[in-house]
């Protein structure tokens, strides 16, 4: 049997403080520790509170990996403090380690954030099964293991928020429902007991909080400490708004769809035609000032100098024989 | 060292919205002497938003271009971030799945097609820091750029997922703390300005459904570069620039702040560097003037 060398590390940790209740403003402390290799985030902020300041406050339960309490941002970097290992932060980050709450504009007390938005998004997506049962059914109702392959593992998510306080969007747009809910409604959309009918998946086609106004970052997917992937199922929504007949025709879905018509007219992106296409003949009216900027700095082609692939009927005969959406 | 040959992926924005951009990968491809073979036949990668509509297309389409590039018998390299993200995608996707593999095979034999997996796909910036090496490049730099504060912007989609762009580049990114940029700016005699956002979204993608998220996201990136004292922009994403370098107007109304810098694209800068001209780079097609040579 191997040895197991345990090795030490001088860290200056730069932590943020705030106390809603006395402080005007946050602010940021240091503690200089000595940190072993075997040691998690989480025995970080035990060892804060512990060896340096009771009143440090933060969230923290299971110690295991799945109750998601314990979420925080390490150098920015959305992180289940008991789940990361404080080497592959220095490794990462180097010996100067900043710790800060999910959210600074909803900390409450340090690491401690007021989740109310999280929980209301995720209330929002009916995150239960809708399926109308007996009251005493005679057998249960069997999920066959390739059914439960398409959750795509996004019934594993601990609502930990990592997702949701990461997402660029959540941050800017107080009506746009997040990762986490988002693959929460998937979670049951995909679910083949699920009877909920349009009526979660139209929550989610909503315009400025539904899933059409992602910007596809993969903020979502990097932050998850769980791999649900969120994004995934943000993508995964945008197919069934469609499959499932209640995608509206506007500027969302038009231009999701205008990629297909402009490949098969030119094999390449009519850019300034998906605009048009996108916003309708009034909307684009509104990029005018833009475009002539463009325009005068031979940034706009025209629609007779559009480029066009080569084989191009190579391309048109596939989108023909391979699409399998219609709107 | 063997001369690098790469088939060419241009995707449509260096076709159309950013010229500059083809032109100025081309000039830094003759300096370096890395040739470029343009897969004219190429579609457009459904910049992520076919998919939403049509995966299925979208992966047939992906599976062709890259067809093509292992007719080449060689690597891709891409020019946008988001055709890497969506080519690397697909490759990954079909590479670890045999029957969606065989589905989309059973399309492309309808145009003479295959795909079978051999040609590796990578963005340019990765292929010059992974193949020509960056000690190379700072050897040929004629004019070193000593004298400007430069931010790099990544842009997301070479560096998120970590996972898949792991599995395209040799130099592994971080995407909490991305340096490939930042070590060419070196490269190039420059200083490479650090701030909060430029590992951040720009909000291309939501341009159109969410104008204000997305003018919200590029007035921050540039608000954030600024704040920093950089002379300019530097990024390997034509969508970012394209919003970086057009969209400051909205941007400024948004965040309530006034934010304009010139925006190159990393082939621009690194074209600078080794003493490719003004028109060579085609420096005059940017919105916000470059007005600092």
């Amino acid at each position: 049997m191997g040895t197991h060398k345990i090795t030490t590390q001088d860290v200056t940790f730069k932590v943020f403080r705030f106390n809603a209740d006395e402080d005007y403003l946050p602010y940021y402390k240091e503690y200089k520790m000595e940190v072993t290799s075997e040691e998690v985030v989480l025995d970080i902020l035990n060892r804060i509170k512990w060896d340096h300041d009771g009143s440090f406050s933060y969230r923290r339960s299971c110690r295991h990996g799945i109750c998601g309490a314990c979420a925080i941002k390490v150098n920015g970097r959305a992180t289940l403090a008991c789940k990361e290992s404080m080497n592959d932060m220095i490794e990462l980050f180097g010996n100067e380690i900043t710790l800060e709450p999910l959210s600074i504009k909803r900390s409450v007390k340090d690491m401690i954030i007021d989740k109310g938005d999280f929980w209301e998004k995720h209330a929002q997506v009916q995150p239960y099964l809708v399926s109308d049962i007996e009251d005493n059914p005679e057998s249960e109702h069997l999920v066959s293991p390739e059914e439960a392959e398409r959750l795509l593992d996004s019934d594993i998510c601990i609502q930990c928020g990592a997702c949701h306080y990461a997402c660029p969007v959540v941050e800017v747009n107080e009506d746009f429902i997040g990762p986490a809910a988002f693959a929460k409604a998937y979670r049951f959309e995909a679910d083949v007991r699920d009877e909920a009918g349009t009526s979660r998946i139209s929550e989610v086609n909503q315009e400025a909080q539904g899933v059409w106004d992602c910007v596809k970052c993969y903020e979502c997917q990097e932050a998850c400490p769980k791999e649900v992937n969120p994004i995934e199922k943000i993508t995964k929504l945008h197919n069934m708004i469609f499959t499932k007949g209640v995608a509206k025709n506007n500027v969302a879905t038009r231009h999701a769809v205008g990629f297909k018509h402009s490949i098969a007219k030119h094999g390449l992106l009519d850019e300034g035609e998906l605009v048009r296409y996108s916003e309708g003949n009034i909307g684009v009216i509104k990029h005018v000032p833009v475009a002539i900027k463009m325009f005068k700095k031979g940034k706009i082609v025209l629609p007779w100098n559009m480029p066009k692939a080569d084989k191009l009927d190579e391309i048109k005969k596939l989108v023909k024989s391979s699409s399998t959406a219609k709107f | 060292m063997k001369k690098l040959r790469y088939a060419l992926f241009t995707g449509c924005t260096a076709k159309e919205s950013t010229p500059e951009q083809m032109m100025s990968t081309m000039a830094v491809a003759r300096k370096l002497g890395i040739e470029l073979i343009e897969l004219t036949e190429a579609s457009c990668c459904g910049a992520s938003h076919l998919q939403d509509y049509d995966d299925f297309l979208s992966l047939v389409l992906n599976a062709r271009n890259i067809a093509y590039a292992e007719k080449h018998g060689l690597t891709m390299v891409t020019i946008c971030n988001t055709c890497q993200l969506n080519t690397a995608m697909t490759k990954h996707r079909l590479d670890n799945n045999a029957e969606l593999k065989s589905k989309v095979n059973e399309k492309l034999a309808e145009v003479g097609l295959e795909y079978k997996g051999t040609s590796h796909v990578t963005h340019f910036l990765y292929a010059l820091i992974d193949d020509f090496g960056l000690d190379k490049i700072k050897s040929m730099v004629v004019k070193p750029l000593s004298q400007f504060n430069i931010a790099p912007f990544y842009g997301c989609h070479n560096i998120r997922p970590s996972e898949l762009q792991n599995e395209s580049h040799k130099s592994a990114e971080n995407p909490y703390n991305p340096t490939s940029l930042d070590d060419l700016i070196i490269a190039c005699g420059g200083m490479n300005v650090d701030y909060n956002e430029k590992n951040k979204c720009c909000g291309f993608h939501a341009e159109l459904q969410a104008p204000r998220t997305a003018a919200i996201l590029t007035g921050n990136a540039v608000a954030g570069a600024m704040d920093a004292n950089a002379d300019w922009m530097v990024t390997p994403c034509p969508l970012c620039h394209l919003k970086l370098d057009t969209q400051t107007g909205h941007a400024s109304k948004e965040i309530g702040r006034e934010v304009t810098l010139p925006v190159l694209h990393m082939q621009q800068m690194l074209g600078l560097a080794l003493g490719c001209t003004y028109e060579e780079l085609g420096l005059k097609h940017h919105v916000t003037d470059v007005n600092f040579i």
